[in-house]
């Protein structure tokens, strides 16, 4: 199995990259869930969500407390939220950074892989937004290897209607452009 | 074609109360509900769903306003959570006194003081005996079948249904779903046919104030008192048990999801330890027993579908090989023990199974039960077990003391 945590601020989005990924992973055969931090929202606060992908019926419903993948939707969250927590010490850490993954790995001193991407930047070009959602489900498949980038086509073409191009589009940016540091 | 899709437990109720083509929704907000009333209010706007939604000032009216519509012939639905249940505990009984066959969805949340908006299952539990048939949901599959099966079961036994499943742990986590297709819901539920309904043409003055003995209608025929009324509703329960299975069977050949029990069980062939728990307690504890497993200890668990009516006879059946049990509860009957841990202890009494119980009292106010803790806890208990003294207890997991 494998669990993820995604972290973000109220509105940017971390729910519905759940919603995608657990639909698109279904899709493949494989069982999936998803859930937001319970409790109350506000936007721009800071949030969590979580993905477990398993090949298996999950039947934990439990929280994730040593993910093996985080993501960071939102680099200002580092500081203000401690990322690593709990992140497998082998584990894969994502974050939507201009900066190099090199400098992310030493400022956080974390012994697993780091990955950055500029996914902001991404999806201001392809979405005309600055909201890096779905431009992170990119470079999440990328470093998890759980399904291929096509097998989310479908779903985001039936989420998004007209705009999925674009949205696939900032997916296999972020794909092809993420940066890897082990 | 059923289609599988994912989504949070309350998408999943609301798609279910639009599958069953409910006339009349009426309902308020309450965390960690809302989402429900949302989703239905959408579909209705919309024209998805051709009912009305009447919207009111509280959960009593709420619930007044489904017994109004359904004695007038309407199939109504409604959900709500926590104080807004136990705002309606007036109406509950109104209800099911009435025998009307109102289904709601329960979304478990602990109940102040102090505020939680989080889960446990101190809401439901605490109007068990206002005369509804309460069903406990494992996961979200669990919740649109459970709410289908919920209106056949009703509107055959003439009593309300609740359909109780866990706040945030099921209602706000995404999981795959199938969903029936209109065309299997519709030749499994048909149209709400009443025995009988109040109409403009022919007016009735119905639940009038009842004296002690039987009475004599304004044609002259003797009815049912008030406690000829009581015994009835409670015979409608007893006789919910084979309703429900022979229902949870008709449901499982159209959709090939068993539902033919009034329990399910995982891994109680040869088991020895049974737990036992309703909602996703249940589900968390079965990771739990493969943990035990890997040790050696034959472990299992019973997981409680149906809580009223009690599935007396099946629980005694399915727990009478035990060595040792264990009833994990998200609720209390302060002074006493959890109330799921009275009523099995009730339901074996006079079998001659003496064997020891502990009672794990767990994740009130949203705190997270985790499969390592429940493992850790049984592995205590049956140590401890081996004493005399500590045949019965009841222990707080997670807790300060």
């Amino acid at each position: 199995m494998i669990e993820v945590r995604w972290h973000g601020r109220g509105g940017q989005g971390a729910v519905t990259s759940v919603e995608l990924l657990a639909q698109a992973a279904i899709g493949v055969g494989k069982y999936a869930q998803g859930f937001p931090s319970f409790g109350p929202e506000r936007r721009g606060a800071p949030v969590a969500a979580f993905s477990r992908i398993d090949e298996k019926r999950i039947k934990v419903r439990s929280g994730i407390y040593k993910p093996d993948v985080v993501v960071v939707l939102d680099s200002s969250l580092i500081g203000l939220v401690n990322v690593t927590d709990g992140l497998k010490p082998d584990g894969i850490l994502i974050v939507n950074t201009t900066k190099a993954p090199a400098d992310v790995k030493k400022e956080l001193n974390f012994s697993g892989t780091v990955a950055t991407v500029d996914a902001t930047a991404i999806a201001r070009k392809e979405l005309g937004v600055p909201i890096a959602n779905t431009t992170m489900i990119g470079a999440l498949i990328k470093m998890i290897k759980v399904m291929e980038l096509d097998s989310l086509k479908e779903t985001v073409e039936h989420r998004f209607g007209r705009i999925a191009q674009k949205n696939l589009a900032a997916m296999k940016r972020a794909y092809e452009e993420i940066k890897i540091s082990n | 074609m059923a289609e599988t899709i994912i989504m949070t437990g309350n998408t999943a109720a609301a798609i279910a109360a639009k599958l069953c083509q409910v006339q009349v929704v009426a309902a308020y907000p309450i965390t960690p509900q809302t989402s429900i009333i949302e989703t239905l209010s959408q579909f209705i706007e919309s024209g998805a769903l051709k009912a009305e939604y009447v919207r009111v000032e509280s959960e009593h009216s709420a619930m007044t306003v489904c017994i109004s519509a359904s004695t007038v012939g309407a199939r109504v639905f409604t959900s709500t959570s926590s104080h807004g249940l136990l705002y309606m505990h007036e109406q509950l009984h109104w209800a099911a006194g009435s025998r009307l066959p109102v289904v709601m969805c329960c979304v478990n949340r602990g109940v102040g003081a102090p505020w939680s908006i989080f889960n446990d299952q101190q809401d439901s539990i605490a109007q068990r005996d206002t005369g509804w048939i309460q069903l406990y949901c494992r996961d979200n599959q669990e919740i649109i079948d459970t709410v289908i099966q919920a209106y056949r079961i009703a509107e055959e036994v003439y009593a309300p249904v609740m359909v109780c499943y866990d706040g945030f742990v099921l209602s706000h986590t995404m999981m795959p779903v199938c969903v029936p297709d209109t065309e299997t819901v519709n030749s499994f539920l048909p149209p709400y046919k009443p025995h009988t309904f109040l109409s403009a043409e022919k007016p009735r003055n119905i639940n009038p104030v009842i004296f002690p003995g039987m009475r004599h209608n304004s044609e002259g025929v003797l009815c049912d008192g008030y406690m000829e009324m009581r015994y009835k509703l409670q015979e409608a329960l007893e006789k919910a048990r084979d309703v429900i299975v022979s229902v949870g069977m008709q449901y499982a050949k159209l959709t090939g999801r068993d539902y033919s029990e009034l329990l399910w069980r995982y891994k109680t062939e040869d088991a020895e330890i049974l737990l036992t728990g309703m909602g996703s307690i249940a589900t968390e504890a079965t990771v739990a027993v493969d943990q035990l497993r890997q040790e050696g200890i034959k472990a299992g668990v019973v997981g409680i579908r149906a809580y009223r009516p009690f599935p007396r006879k099946a629980i005694q059946e399915a727990l009478k090989n035990a060595k040792a049990l264990i009833v994990l509860e998200k609720d209390i009957s302060y002074g006493f023990e959890g109330a799921l841990c009275s009523d099995i202890k009730a339901a074996l009494y006079g079998t001659g199974l003496n064997a020891p119980l502990h009672n794990y009292i767990a994740g009130l106010g949203g705190r997270d039960v985790k499969a390592r803790e429940i493992y850790e806890a049984v592995k205590t208990s049956l140590e401890d077990m081996k004493s005399k003294k500590a045949q019965n207890k009841t222990i707080w997991i997670n807790c300060r003391r």
